[in-house]
């Protein structure tokens, strides 16, 4: 209980509705659109089938076709037969890879669903091959499964193969997690340098370096919901977890900052001195993009794991009321503090039947519906606004300054909806 | 195993879906893990479909692989089918299902549903997209199909335009009012916009129109075989296609056509002098064979282009486009690797490329014109305006499609002439494309050009004069010169070297 703590209450408690059935959502192999742009010295070989490579190039809307450093090594007849050595086949392969680009230095062996049926133990590949290639390169593997993973925990599955091998260090370090803009990156050192807290190491790096390490003194801060996994692997070294509201629109960040200025003992002046002006920025900004959302209703299909700290936003920043708030997946040490400050009375579900959730969604009639790609335009054609859940992980949307950007993104359907009129004059 | 980086096609039950999604009544239960699921936005993405696909997954996750998956897959048949209520469903596996052994095709026999159960065998990791399609639907055709009376009136089919395919709308359309003009009604098109009770009126055509190849040959065959209805083996893309057609028509009908051909601009504009500057241009031809096929003939007997490359990337195509590559003198490309189709476009510098959403990108990468031709598609492949392939207006939008890339007419002669004007220059581009006209810069080239080849060096002064010709024909200046030097065994390239070979090579 807080001073920002909703009169009613907020969702912490409240029931979940929890589904099983049919998931209108991506799996964990999509990360690797953001993270293969992220590392810029990093490779992610898929070992799977013509559908995961079909995925990639399909799940961003558009072929990136700068040389991407992402592909799939396709599985074929013989590969499933036992007649080739799995193992000798990715020698190969990676062996090819790497002398086509030098400047590779991470590699990552991405696991899909069918290398996880068959069991090829990329574990032991990632072994041999690290030996084979050290020290120029590094190669880790993690599996971004449909089978095992959601769409944003492919970062989380990425993030948390690395924890293992960092540095130890004893060094009384803040560490941010997640996977951000370099723009965005940089707004938050910044802010960050200025309340003098440091240093700050980033997982991910944006390179492969020595100085990210983690220690019993490190604490971290995430700055995505989907790090579970990389939250326990970093508990496992030692580190402790700086729990806050994640950093989305003027409050969220400021809570955020807050739980790390607290943390390294920054003064209450300075903290107000470094923030006080992008905070009435950010308030600027997202005033203007709330008189379009002010009152409206918003429902949330499961997607991201963005969707709580996202309905905390436009709750209590831009007069939103929530009627439904999708997660694929709740973690209370992760999704607690903003279900703490989330307004008591949406529903709360985990997971999805995607033809019942629709059934929810067209009863209740939403100004406004947060849903994946499959199901934008079939719902707009039905009469409902709609904003594609995937715009989200793929813009800059993280603290102060993007914070009217993050409003923007839900107000604009809404406009377009208001200065579009296609009937005659008459 | 092999590396991809960009696929052509997708995988067989992706082919499947286009069938689905492109019929009413019919749904497609898929028994497929959490993710597989990204197949629905290409459709309401790219296609902009209005509704979802009529596909339901059964979403199996790791925790259910040591238990029962397959009652997962009997719930999800049966949820569909109660809420849904199709007049057919079809049932199958995605790749990692096919792995897990459930046997679809078994579990949805012993359900003892009342409507037509129709089970797909995709082999995932052998086969693709448009193999996927053609067995989808002729399987659909097989179960449905029922033995009748030919009707009254003549009629036809038209079978392969499905869901996701290139400009299928628009083309359907156009044959129809075609075929009306002919005197022929069309008895269903299918799968696009048919349901399976029109499937099973399909032998109540006199003969069928295969539209589409690549996805509904298998069910043509089939068709002729067994319901004794003849099918056309020419697709009319193109003037001249579509006289054959028309022609083949006749002869499957044996009634005389006559056709209006008031409409066909086509001819005209390319025999018309602003078209004199496409004589010669050397083009690059890729995508499904179909398409490949039409548009060779189209850019040499219609266009007056020079076919300097033929290839496809369906392997099922591989004979008749190898056959057609080599009357025309050339050999042809079959793969589905992106990178080997860039290389050969690079070694051959084309000064335009009739290709797919890949061969735009390389084409951007090389700096050659692209023209879009063929599948695989992307969004900017369903345009609002009524834009067919097939039939005469067909052949008005694809003469269009083709000088759109190019910089037209008397804009060459005036780029030729003026070329050193600062800004109507060789990187300013085309007039009639957006973007900002770039100012020139130049260049000083101090040092002695790097070797183009192993043995042939660009003196200096030579090497600027090829700076001077403009951009759209440069790469062919480039190849015939080093190619003249090479003949002669000449190790340097000078200025006289340069015009010299221009003579040779003047036509």
């Amino acid at each position: 209980m807080n001073a920002l703590t909703p009169s009613n209450g907020g969702c912490r408690t409240a029931p979940v509705l929890k589904e099983r059935g049919q998931r209108e959502v991506f799996c964990g192999l999509t990360g690797i659109i953001w993270l293969h742009r992220k590392m810029q010295d990093a490779f992610f070989l898929v070992v799977g089938s013509r559908t995961c490579a079909h995925l990639l190039q399909s799940a961003a809307g558009v072929m990136i076709f700068a040389e991407p450093r992402f592909g799939t090594a396709i599985l074929e007849e013989t590969d499933l037969a036992g007649m080739k050595d799995a193992q000798v086949e990715i020698d190969r392969e990676v062996a090819r890879l790497l002398e086509r680009r030098p400047d590779i230095r991470q590699l990552f062996l991405v696991g899909s669903c069918p290398s996880e049926v068959i069991k090829i133990d990329l574990a032991k590949a990632a072994e041999r091959l690290s030996q084979i290639h050290a020290p120029h390169v590094r190669v880790l593997n993690y599996s971004g499964s449909g089978i095992e993973t959601t769409f944003t925990e492919g970062e989380d599955a990425c993030l948390a193969c690395m924890v293992p091998v960092l540095k130890t260090t004893e060094a009384r370090e803040l560490l941010v997690v997640g996977a951000l803009p370099d723009v965005v990156e940089d707004q938050m050192l910044s802010l960050l340098a200025d309340m003098g807290v440091g240093p700050v190491r980033l997982l991910p790096a944006r390179r492969i370096d020595d100085t990210t390490a983690v220690g019993p003194n490190t604490v971290f801060a995430l700055v995505q919901p989907f790090l579970g996994e990389t939250h326990a692997a970093l508990q496992r070294r030692g580190a402790r977890h700086l729990a806050a509201p994640f950093p989305f629109g003027d409050e969220g960040t400021t809570a955020w900052l807050r739980a790390i200025a607290t943390e390294f003992g920054v003064s209450d002046a300075t903290f107000d001195a470094v923030t006080a002006a992008p905070r009435a920025r950010a308030q600027k900004a997202i005033a203007q993009a709330a008189e379009v959302l002010r009152g409206k209703s918003v429902f949330f299909f499961p997607d991201s794991q963005l969707e709580i700290p996202l309905a905390r936003f436009l709750t209590r920043e831009c007069g939103m009321t929530a009627i439904e708030v999708g997660s694929p997946y709740i973690h209370d040490a992760l999704h607690g503090p903003d279900l703490d400050l989330l307004p008591a009375g949406p529903q709360i579900s985990e997971g999805q039947d995607v033809d019942k959730q629709l059934d929810r969604a067209r009863a209740a009639r939403p100004d406004l519906t947060i849903c994946g790609l499959g199901l934008a335009n079939p719902l707009e054609a039905e009469g409902l606004s709609t904003k594609w859940a995937i715009e989200l992980v793929f813009t800059p949307v993280h603290f102060y300054e993007q914070a009217g950007d993050l409003a923007g993104l839900f107000s604009r359907p809404l406009r377009r909806k208001a200065v579009l009129h296609l009937e005659a004059a008459e | 195993m092999k590396l991809t980086v960009w696929t052509y096609e997708g995988p067989p039950h992706v082919g499947a879906m286009r069938v689905a999604t492109a019929m009413k009544g019919l749904h497609y239960v898929l028994h497929a893990p959490q993710g597989d699921t990204y197949a629905d936005l290409l459709f309401t993405m790219i296609e902009r479909r209005n509704h979802r696909p009529p596909v339901t997954y059964t979403t199996f996750q790791a925790r259910d692989l040591g238990t029962d998956t397959a009652s997962l897959f009997k719930t999800s048949c049966q949820d569909a089918v109660d809420r849904f209520k199709p007049e057919a469903i079809i049932v199958g596996a995605s790749c990692t299902a096919e792995l897990i052994q459930d046997d679809p095709a078994g579990l949805s026999e012993i359900m003892g549903l009342t409507i037509p159960v129709i089970p797909l065998e995709l082999p995932s990791y052998s086969r693709k997209e448009n193999f996927g399609a053609d067995e989808t639907f002729y399987q659909i055709v097989k179960a449905l199909s029922k033995p009748q009376e030919r009707t009254a009136r003549l009629t036809c089919n038209i079978l392969g335009p499905t869901a996701l395919g290139f400009r299928a709308r628009d083309d359907v359309e156009e044959i129809t009012g075609l075929l009306s003009d002919l005197g022929v009604d069309v008895n269903v098109v299918a799968p696009l916009g048919a349901t399976p009770s029109d499937i099973a009126r399909l032998p109540a055509a006199h003969f069928n129109v295969l539209l589409s190849p690549e996805t509904g040959e298998a069910a043509a065959r089939w068709l002729e075989k067994n319901h004794n209805q003849p099918f056309t083996k020419i697709v009319p893309i193109g003037v001249g296609a579509t006289r054959d057609f028309i022609a083949e028509i006749g002869t499957i009908t044996g009634q005389k056509m006559k056709i209006d051909e008031s409409r066909l601009r086509m001819p005209w504009w390319s025999r018309s002098v602003d078209s004199t500057y496409l004589t010669g241009k050397r083009v690059f031809i890729f995508g499904d064979g179909t398409h490949v096929a039409a548009h060779a003939r189209i850019a040499r007997d219609e266009m007056g282009f020079e076919v300097v490359g033929i290839g496809c990337y369906n392997r099922e195509m591989a004979r008749p486009v190898r056959a057609l590559a080599k009357s025309y003198g050339l050999e042809a490309l079959i793969t589905d690797d992106y990178l080997e189709v860039e290389a050969a476009i690079a070694a051959l510098s084309p000064e335009m490329i009739l290709g797919t959403q890949m061969e735009r990108h390389i084409g951007k990468r090389l700096g050659i014109p692209c023209a879009v031709i063929s599948a695989p598609v992307h969004v900017q492949d369903f345009p609002a305006r009524y834009s067919p392939q097939v039939g005469f207006e067909g052949a008005n939008v694809i003469f269009d499609t083709l000088i759109h890339p190019l910089v037209m007419g008397l804009e060459e002669h005036l780029l030729t002439m003026f070329r050193d004007d600062f800004e109507f220059h060789d990187d300013a581009g085309a007039s009639h494309h957006g973007g900002k006209a770039k100012a020139k810069v130049e260049a000083v080239i101090e040092e002695p050009a790097a070797p183009t080849d192993d043995n042939i060096i660009w003196l200096s002064d030579a090497e600027k004069e090829l700076k001077k010709i403009p951009f759209f024909v440069r790469g062919k200046a480039r190849r015939n010169t080093e190619t003249y030097a090479a003949e002669k065994g000449l190790n340097q390239i000078s200025l006289d070297t340069l015009y010299e070979a221009k003579a040779h090579y003047a036509r």
